[in-house]
């Protein structure tokens, strides 16, 4: 009986010595617990005029050159609406890859914006999975032009709108991202007593990956009944184009939106999509790593 | 009397499987030159076991690993060039010829020829690099530099940054190894 052990013994040796020549040697190692988090869920921290799940990195400034022209139904007088323009002239900085702050000036309404985004949660997989980004929008907005009615007191207050955002992006596949973001934007004055300070909207948004470098993005957002002036204003609606190259992102787009902040796009958006109340617009991306 | 034979070969195959290094923290970085700008990145969790026994050498290292000065750069060479999602992890198998006849026990420098599979972007060629192998102390190091042609793996690079990115990238290699048991 020993023998036999012996005779089996040494058979399982052997075996173990030829297959340690023909193995993986990597493998001897084991696998490593790590954690794969998602990255370019969107190409730009903006999906078009709702911000996305991105964030700048940290240390690096993101200067913002967004256009619209004129509405495209003003016909050949208007250029189709190349002949008016409003822009917003913004900068975004990355203080942590966490978190980030931004500043701008539109020129329509003169309103000075400030905002900061700070990403909660990231998309992983392997040792820590997570679902999704989460991240989270508070933004300030100061309306600098003349008061509507000269013979009212306002007060500064009067000027500003605050907006409170949660935004949900999952990047689905290598092409597909989508993101949900509900948001809460108060006004301090209004116009009519029909118009309530508070309203409630959810964003819907996407993109579609078409090449490497450009994808299609689109985005609607849903304001709640009973909150805005359905008579004047919209639902925003808009398409786009983002091409990438190098240090730049360009992002071309239709919108019925002519505002690019979010007290404005969301609760003041005049142009109906589909009687033509289309703005073209760009908005331009240049990064500068500050800090490295 | 009979278990001598047990013993003996329990022992030398105890000792065969001791003649492996490896390391997990490898250092692998590239350089990019050209008149407009440098890249430079870094991968220092790069992964290799040595086969002292038989001069098979291994490497695996994780594209997502690499870091680079400008964080844009990185998502684009994650997102653009290496498609690292689909093709997380470059290889390299190969053999040492010559490794089994050192001896690792004295210190020395050792100069050898690396040859086998360089995979990367999912695109397998095969190599020859020089490789200067050190033993310092009982400790063993290795070095080695060599070039990739960014086309040879079939890595697109567009007509707007191709005066950015040099057509063949210098890859640096070197790394301390531990004895595997």
């Amino acid at each position: 009986m020993t023998k036999n052990a012996i005779i089996g013994l040494l058979m399982i040796l052997s075996f173990t010595k030829f297959t340690y020549a023909q193995e993986d040697l990597i493998s001897l190692l084991g696998e490593e617990e790590r954690t794969d988090y998602t990255i370019a869920t969107f190409k730009a921290n903006r999906v078009i005029n709702l911000q996305s799940v991105e964030n700048t990195a940290g240390g690096v400034l993101d200067v913002k050159i967004n256009h619209r022209f004129g509405f495209i139904n003003t016909g050949i007088d208007e250029f189709f609406g190349l002949d008016q323009a409003q822009v917003r002239i913004g900068a975004d900085y990355g203080i942590t890859d966490q978190l980030m702050v931004g500043l701008g000036r539109s020129s329509f309404q003169k309103v000075v914006d400030g905002f900061l985004k700070y990403k909660l949660l990231r998309q992983s997989t392997g040792s820590k999975e997570m679902p999704v980004t989460l991240a989270l929008l508070g933004t300030t907005a100061l309306q600098t032009g003349e008061y509507p009615n000269q013979e009212i007191d306002y007060e500064f207050k009067h000027r500003l709108f605050y907006t409170a955002q949660l935004i949900v992006g999952r990047k689905f596949s290598e092409s597909l991202s989508l993101q949900l973001s509900p948001t809460y934007v108060h006004r301090n004055l209004v116009r009519t007593n029909e118009e309530s300070n508070g309203i409630v909207a959810c964003g819907f948004a996407g993109r579609m990956k078409l090449t490497k470098r450009t994808s299609l993005n689109a985005e609607y957002i849903y304001v709640l009944p009973d909150q805005i002036d359905e008579q004047q204003f919209n639902n925003s609606f808009s398409i786009g184009f983002d091409i990438e190259t190098g240090g730049h992102v360009f992002q071309l787009h239709f919108t019925n939106s002519t505002s690019m902040i979010e007290k404005g796009f969301i609760g003041e958006t005049r142009g109906d999509f589909f009687e033509g109340d289309i703005h073209f617009g760009f908005n331009i991306s240049r990064v500068f790593t500050l800090k490295r | 009397m009979k278990y001598y034979w047990v013993f003996l070969l329990l022992m030398t195959s105890g000792q065969l499987s001791a003649q492996k290094y490896f390391t997990r923290s490898g250092d692998i970085s590239f350089f990019s030159q050209t008149p407009m700008e440098n890249i430079e990145a870094h991968n220092y969790k790069a992964t290799c076991v040595i086969d002292t026994e038989t001069s098979r050498i291994q490497w695996a290292v994780l594209i997502k690993a690499f870091q680079f000065e400008k964080a844009l750069m990185q998502e684009h060479f994650n997102e653009n060039y290496m498609e690292s999602s689909k093709y997380p992890k470059s290889t390299f198998e190969g053999a040492l010829p010559g490794l089994s006849d050192l001896d690792l026990s004295k210190d020395g420098d050792h100069n050898l020829m690396a040859k086998g599979d360089l995979t990367i972007h999912g695109v397998t060629r095969t190599i020859e690099t020089p490789v200067m192998l050190t033993v310092k102390g009982g400790a063993l190091s290795g070095s080695t530099n060599f070039e990739v042609a960014v086309a040879d793996y079939n890595i697109e690079v567009p007509s707007v940054v191709r005066e950015n990115i040099a057509k063949v990238v210098q890859v640096t290699v070197s790394a301390d190894f531990d004895e595997l048991k």
